[in-house]
């Protein structure tokens, strides 16, 4: 009995998989699968769902509504496209130099710089996020520690109201998902074998040029993995827009939870959710395809 | 000798240890190496070859002294601006690039035109044999060939010097022999001057015209093949080249280039003075004696003659090694060659010999 087991390769591995296996069924297939369920039906008078067959909640989103053309919904995922996009960018431009800077330090050095760029995911999430509102709002940080300066070299100061805003939701999001940008990208320069930049360099190369033909090109693995950490979940968060943005930046995942929990319109709530995850899906698969997870540098 | 292609002189160089200390890798030296010469760097590891190599490179400035390329003394010119190119021992091929792009880089950051870049790139693939791999990447190709893209990615600049970091090291045996021979023979086509780093003494002594023997940051001995293995010139280079025989003494008499030795035991020896040895009569020396040129044969002719007793044999086909223990203690090792069935029979275990070699085999060393 344990000699068959012992010999029964595929029945281990399964068994190995067993307790995830479990957990995404549960709590990942199931719900999904309700929730597309949902996404068809009708909300009834008091906030529960009537289960039909009904393509009025996608046409709605599509701008399609009882009463005449709304494009409120559609603007909504344009404007979270377009946030995901600018916070991912300003990620990749701030992370690479840092990730560079601590792939080529010291070896020694090189744990303590990582272990500094983790030290804000030891506070809540939430904290860090209210953290820039102390900051960025009227008679925050930033306009206080502004206005003394101005007061010093005699200069006016009109202290300036930058939250709540869309720019404020910006900061927070390249603030919050910069670590998942930096480790990314360093573990791939860090894996960048130190003879090639020599060999570069002996093939007259200059260092400009060694780091556009050489370094960007074997780090775009780790670009890749820290855009899809950084994009898949911003284009779907709620808090930092609902803390930063007041109620004046809605984005799709504020929608979602609006319906459920304000709205009560659990189908509606689903159908946006859906819309989310097939854009989501459908940007990630365009984007490996298009720039690869990197496993043909990796693996070889 | 010809024009020199290369020139360090009293180059140092010194890094910082990881304990704070400085660690002197390279200490005071000069090398010159000819134009079109096939120039070894042989020593075991830490000995400063690699430091050397990488100083001619550019990877490394040395902390004293100067570096010339052609006369031109290098300074401080970082690596991309020096008329030279390497082969690592990693090969260093780049990863996202096919072949043809490895091979064309540099021609491509020195901006010579497409159409030659091409013509160039067809020729160094065809002249290491890989004509047609363009388009495949490094990890496509074996070790044996990607060591033959880094070389023909290197030479397609045409350097003034090329510069090999132990290139064969990660070869398999068989490979690394029929690889060290197709070297030479590029060596011989195109001309360039090659500096090969190495820790393979077999390996020196087969490809290179001259060799320098390194040892701990200096350079103990340059000279070519038959001068290193044949006239050492300290205990270190005699040691690391092949296998040698070493007597400790005391100088007994000097006669111009001649030395007679008393070995510790009482027995005694003539033996010849290499020129960079300079000794007095009671200073103690060693001896050293490859195995090869001692005998077991009796000839009455020679004057060096010593007794010892037979402690080992070991037969391996061409030659059977005798293992003896000299009156007075000192252990040594004699190589006879099997030219006749009666060669093996020419001692046995626990026998009393006599091993006899000649005055010029026999070498005086003091350090």
């Amino acid at each position: 009995m344990f000699q068959r087991f012992r010999e029964n390769r595929g029945l281990q591995g399964f068994l190995l998989i067993l307790p995830t296996l479990i957990v995404m069924i549960a709590l990942l297939v199931i719900p999904l699968i309700m929730t597309v369920i949902t996404s068809f039906g009708q909300r009834n008078a008091d906030g529960g769902v009537i289960y039909t067959f009904t393509l009025e909640n996608y046409w709605r989103l599509a701008g399609f509504t009882p009463e005449g053309w709304d494009d409120l919904y559609l603007r909504i995922l344009l404007r979270s496209l377009w946030l995901a996009l600018q916070t991912t960018i300003i990620v990749i431009l701030m992370a690479f130099p840092l990730a560079y800077f601590i792939a080529r330090a010291p070896e020694r050095r090189r744990n303590f710089y990582l272990f500094l760029v983790l030290i804000p995911l030891w506070t809540n999430f939430v904290i860090r996020i209210y953290a820039w509102v102390m900051i960025l709002r009227g008679q925050g940080v930033l306009n206080s520690t502004l206005g003394m300066f101005a007061g010093m070299l005699n200069l006016p100061f009109q202290p300036f109201d930058f939250y709540p805003s869309q720019g404020a939701v910006l900061i927070g999001m390249v603030y919050e998902f910069l670590p998942f940008m930096i480790l990314p990208i360093y573990t791939s320069l860090e894996k960048i074998e130190p003879n090639l930049y020599e060999a570069a360099a002996d093939l007259y190369a200059n260092p400009v040029r060694t780091f556009f033909r050489v370094t960007v090109p074997l780090s775009m693995p780790g670009v890749v993995a820290g855009t899809i950490l950084t994009f898949v979940p911003v284009i779907g968060t709620f808090v930092v827009s609902d803390i930063l943005g007041g109620r004046q930046v809605i984005l799709v995942g504020n929608l979602v939870q609006n319906q459920f929990l304000s709205a009560r319109n659990p189908p509606f709530g689903s159908a946006a959710s859906i819309i989310l995850l097939l854009f989501t899906l459908a940007l990630t698969l365009y984007y490996t395809r298009r720039f690869g997870l990197g496993e043909e540098i990796a693996a070889g | 000798m010809a024009e020199l292609a290369v020139e360090l002189r009293n180059v140092w160089k010194r890094f910082p240890g990881p304990g704070g200390e400085v660690v002197t890798a390279v200490r005071d030296v000069s090398l010159k190496i000819a134009d079109g010469e096939f120039f070894a760097l042989l020593g075991p590891s830490g000995c400063g070859k690699t430091t050397s190599l990488r100083m001619i490179a550019g990877f490394e400035l040395p902390t004293e002294g100067e570096v010339f390329i052609h006369g031109r003394p290098m300074g401080k010119t970082p690596a991309f601006q020096r008329p030279v190119n390497t082969v690592f021992q990693s090969y260093a091929l780049f990863p996202h690039m096919t072949i043809g792009e490895n091979v064309a880089f540099g021609l491509q950051m020195k901006k010579v035109d497409k159409g030659e870049i091409q013509r160039r790139v067809g020729e160094a693939l065809e002249m290491v044999r890989l004509a047609g791999y363009e388009k495949r990447k490094p990890k496509q190709l074996s070790g044996g060939q990607q060591q033959r893209i880094a070389l023909a990615r290197a030479l397609v600049n045409r350097p003034e010097v090329l510069l090999l970091d132990e290139p064969l090291g990660a070869l398999d045996l068989k490979l690394r022999k029929e690889m060290q021979l197709e070297l030479k023979k590029l060596q011989r086509e195109v001309g360039i001057t090659f500096v090969f780093v190495t820790h393979d003494q077999e390996e020196a002594l087969t490809m290179s015209d001259r060799i320098a023997v390194m040892d701990a940051g200096v350079t103990l001995q340059v000279g070519n093949a038959s001068e290193i293995y044949e006239h050492p010139n300290c205990r270190f280079v005699a040691d690391f080249i092949g296998d040698t025989n070493f007597m400790d003494g005391t100088v007994a008499e000097v006669d111009g280039s001649k030395a007679r030795v008393v070995l510790t035991g009482g027995m005694a020896l003539w033996a010849h003075i290499p020129k960079a040895v300079i000794v007095t009569p009671g200073q103690a020396v060693t001896i050293t004696v490859r195995p090869e040129k001692m005998h077991l044969r009796p000839s009455a002719d020679e004057i060096n003659q010593l007794t010892g007793r037979v402690t080992d044999i070991v037969y391996i086909g061409t030659d059977t090694h005798y293992g003896l223990v000299l009156n007075g203690g000192q252990a040594i090792r004699v190589r006879e060659q099997n030219y006749s069935p009666e060669s093996r029979l020419l001692a046995r275990e626990g026998e009393e010999v006599i091993v006899r070699f000649s005055v010029d085999a026999a070498r005086v060393l003091t350090e």
